[in-house]
Parts: C-alpha cells; structure tokens; sequence
C-alpha cells in the first residue's frame, strides 16, 4: 500500500485530491442544494404559485445583525433550513426493516452518482493541469457502468424497508433501469463512432476542432458530412436525453417514486438524514446525467471562438476558471429543463413506460446506430 | 335512438405524442414568463399586504361590546348572548348597577364579560339574539395569543376593541 502511494508524483496526488474536494464541496453540493430550490421556485411559478421567498441567510443568529440577509431573489436561505431540518430531524428505523440493507442503500443511492462525476471533463486547464479528476480513457464505459451500480441503492432500499410500498417501488426501478440503460448506451454510440474515443476529454476535444456535434457550426464552417450527421446525432441526442430522463427517476418516468401511487415510493420508510442522502443522490444523478448529455453533444466546457486556458500564465488560468463557468452554466440550462418537462408531464403508466422503452427508443436508437455508421462509411 | 359514442382514430400526429409533449412544454412555459413579468394575480403576500381594506360590510370577526353615545354600557347582563352560543366561548357574571349610578334605571350590568376566543366560531348569534344591541361582530380576525388565558377576552379587552355605536342600528340587515 505504501509503496502504491509512493509510486505516484505527489504533485498528481495534490492536484487530484484539490480537484476532487473543489468539485464536489465548492460545485456539486452547493449545485444541488440550489437545484432543489430552483426545483420548487420554478414549480411554483409554473403554476402560477410564488414559491419560497422568505428565508434568508441567517445573519440574525450573529450578534449585532438586526436582519436576515435576502437577496434580490428572496428565499436563497432554504436550502441552509432544509440541510438543518434534515439533520435535525429523528432517524428513525422501523423494527421490521432488514438492518443492514437498509443502512447501506442510501449510501449506496448517493455514492455512485458521486463517484461519476470523477470521468466528467469539467473545465479546459489551469497551470497545465487537466480539469478532470480521473482522465480515464474509456470514460463513457465507467459512467454507464458505475451510473447503473445506482439502482441498487434504490432495489435495496425498496426491498429492506419490507412494506409493500418501498417494495413495489424496487420492482419498478429495476425494470425500468434495465430497460433504459440499454437504450442509454446504444443512442451513445453514434458520439462514439463519430469521435472514435470513448475517452470523454478526447470527445470534447473532438468537438472543439470540429463543431459541437449538435450545433456543428461552432468550429465556423458547416461541410456537407457535418450537415448529414447532425440528423443521426439529433437523433441520439432526444433518444439519450429521453433515456437519462428515465435512468434518473424524473418525471414522466419517476415510477419507482410515484407519490400519488405509492406514497413514496423506495423512500417510504426513510427519515432524516437517509432520506436526504436519497434526495441528495437524485440530484446528483441529475447533474452527472446533464453533464454527460453536455459533454456528449454540447460541446462540454467549449465556447466557440474563445480560447481555451491551454495557453497558461496567469490569462490561461482566468480562461480555465471561465470554462469551468461554461460547463456548469450549460449543466443548469439543462437542469432547468429537467425542471421544466417535470412541472409538464403527468407520469406514464408503467405498461406504456416499457413499451416506449423497448418498442421505440431502444429500435430508434438501434436503426440509428447503424445508419450513423453508413454515413460514416460512406460519405467521405 | 340509440347513441354511439364516436371513437376517432388518433392521426398519425397524436399517436407520435411529441407535438402534444411541445406543446405541453409551451403551455407552462407562458405561465413561468407571465409569473416572471407579474402578469398574473397571485396570493396575497399576508403579513405585507392585508385585506382589510376590501372586507365586506357583513364580515364577522371578533364578537365585542359597544357602548352608547351616552358611554353606557349597552349589555345588561341578560344572558342570552351565553345562553344561545353553540361553543359556550361566553361567560358572563351580571351584578346590579349601584343606586348612586347615572344609569341606576338600567339595573343590571356585567361585572366580568369573557369570551373565549379559542372557543369561539364566529357564528354571530350572540349578535342576532342580544335584545340590547350591545354585541357586534367587528371585523378584527388576527386573534392571537401566546398563552390560553391570553386568548380570553375580558370586559376591558372586548370594550377597547368594540368602541361606541350610536343610535339605533339596523341589526337585520340582510347582508348581515
């Protein structure tokens, strides 16, 4: 063990470990929390309600401060209250419930969703170091397959609770998430074919020389191979995005959940901080899944005609802590409209749910497939 | 006759069900931007703003006492207000009005008037059967209280909050 340690530069590890804490603590939670909050602010407006407006930054509590602090929005606080409430709150364990599972399942709903985001290209380069944590080269691989170990916090979850609630809601998430994942990896593909890597840092690299894959003119010229693949990949990208929908438990495909049927679902028997860990999980799928679909077809950190941080000194890094703002201000548009479709869309039914899966996303992804690599093979 | 119910065919737009989805997504897209530009008419943001000034003339509030323009007391203790409240909020303890009095001739007055507030159901009966036009329902409807007994509303309290009303008043009005 020593030695493994000591066989890696401790430069590498200083980098890996600041880049690992910065994304997590200083991006990702904070992201979450606000994602909830955005969550309900928009639900409201959407339905013509005003949403938390009240709670400010508790200032009071200091002394010498006569107010809480509410910026122009009013309500960014909530999410401070709703951490403390869910901390406070009893954690509470059924006796009927098989001990062990059902202390592992949260962690094991939160875990994977974090641990994605290791693969995730988050920004250009500061000092000549690459801003992603684990620059593996078959990227896309390890986030399916680590993005798939989630289900098991929820199959677990719904099956230790031992109600019939929670376990209804196991069932469900599992053949949903099978049926889903399959039709995940094979809209992906085409991105593959197309930028023949796996590795998701040469996908955005692709994409910078050669165009956004959804919007190709980004690179300033649009030839007529371009312009055929944008179809297949149009394509894949509604398949995919379709598919994360439902990898993520959102609505319209929030089966395993489904309040109105189910009460809530796996989580029925949860309380206090291991329910927050399942929230906390949801939305951190949700911003791995959106930084995924912006690596994959948004060109990931890349602004078109800007440069890129690679140049170093003092510039490069101002230009590597703008692309980091990039890729998570094209990160929340897309949690924006996770938002939007969810305050749309009643839920499927769950026959209509798996004959969507397997009847037409997982053929359309499949014809797809084959007729990226036709163009491919055969416009030059 | 007998009645067939129609079952259209779903066009071939209905049975890709994306257009609806689009438009779906429209629909509560012009909610969100009519909310961003305060088009629409929300929920009165309470504390802020209050609807006081629209409460219509025959609202019930709190029940309160009233005194004349003589400033006498109007209640003489006779009871009834007690009598017909359905959640029995009402306590009275009559006493006769000494002789040296200005108002000697009415005889009898409340010596503690309490109504309870928790109790209370804002029914306006008490004001319907008092023969002396002395309880009114005012339109005071934040009754608040830390502790119980802050919530009873004695003689003192039900006076400061019903001040005078002169003359006769038209006590069936309809809208009342």
């Amino acid at each position: 063990m020593i030695d493994l340690f000591s066989a890696i530069p401790w430069e590498l590890m200083a980098w890996s470990v600041g880049k690992t804490l910065f994304l997590i603590f200083v991006i990702v939670l904070p992201m979450v929390s606000y994602t909830v909050y955005a969550e309900r602010r928009v639900s409201a407006l959407i339905q013509d309600r005003i949403g938390p407006n009240r709670t400010g930054f508790p200032l009071s509590l200091i002394p010498g401060f006569k107010k809480d602090f509410s910026p122009f929005l009013g309500g960014l606080g909530q999410p401070i209250a709703d951490a403390v409430k869910f901390l406070l709150k009893e954690d509470f364990v059924p006796g009927h419930v098989n001990k062990l599972y059902f202390w592992l399942a949260p962690a094991l709903a939160m875990m994977p969703a974090i641990v994605t985001l290791a693969a995730i290209p988050f920004g250009s380069e500061i000092f000549g170091t690459k801003l992603v944590v684990a620059d593996i080269n078959v990227g896309l691989l390890f986030m399916f397959a680590i993005s798939s170990v989630g289900v098991y916090g929820i199959v677990l979850a719904g099956w230790s609770s031992n109600s019939k609630y929670p376990f209804l809601g196991g069932i469900r998430s599992t053949s949903q998430m099978i049926s889903y994942e399959l039709c995940m990896g094979l809209s992906a593909i085409p991105v593959l074919l197309i930028c023949s890597s796996t590795s998701l840092t040469k996908i955005v690299d692709y994409q910078i020389a050669n165009g956004w894959l959804l919007l190709p003119i980004t690179d300033g010229h649009l030839g007529f191979r371009e312009a055929l693949l944008f179809v297949p990949v149009l394509i894949a990208f509604i398949t995919f995005s379709i598919s994360m929908f439902a990898e993520t438990n959102r609505l319209p495909f929030d089966l395993p959940e489904s309040e109105t049927e189910l009460v809530a679902g796996y989580h029925t028997e949860y309380s206090s901080m291991k329910f927050a860990l399942f929230f906390l999980g949801e939305y951190t799928a949700m911003i791995a899944g959106s930084a995924l679909i912006v690596v994959l077809f948004l060109g990931g950190w890349h602004v078109p005609f800007l440069p890129t941080g690679a140049q170093g000194g003092f510039w490069g890094a101002v230009w590597g802590l703008a692309s980091i703002g990039t890729f998570f201000a094209k990160v929340a548009v897309l949690l924006l409209i996770f938002i939007w479709v969810r305050w749309t869309l009643p839920r499927f039914r769950f026959d209509q749910l798996m004959k969507i899966g397997w009847l037409y996303l997982f053929e359309i992804a499949l014809v797809n497939m084959f007729l990226t690599a036709g163009i491919l093979a055969f416009v030059k | 006759m007998a009645y067939v119910v129609p079952r259209p065919k779903l066009t071939w737009k209905e049975k890709i069900y994306l257009p609806s989805i689009v438009a779906g997504l429209a629909i509560t897209f012009k909610h969100l931007r009519r909310m961003l530009a305060g088009q629409t008419k929300v929920a009165m943001q309470y504390p802020e703003e209050k609807w006081d000034a629209n409460l219509p003339e025959h609202y019930r509030g709190a029940p309160t006492l009233v005194k004349d323009d003589h400033d006498r007391e109007r209640c003489v203790a006779c009871q009834l207000c007690e009598f017909i409240c359905p959640p029995r909020a009402i306590t009275i303890t009559p006493e006769e009005i000494p002789g040296d009095s200005k108002f000697a001739k009415v005889e009898k007055r409340p010596k503690e008037f309490n109504i309870d507030m928790i109790r209370c159901i804002y029914c306006g009966l008490c004001e319907e059967v008092c023969p002396e036009q002395a309880i009114y329902l005012r339109k005071d409807y934040a009754i608040t209280g830390i502790t119980r007994a802050e919530m009873v509303h004695d003689k003192k309290k039900l006076y400061e909050l019903g001040g005078t009303m002169d003359g006769l008043v038209h006590k069936w009005n309809p809208l009342k």
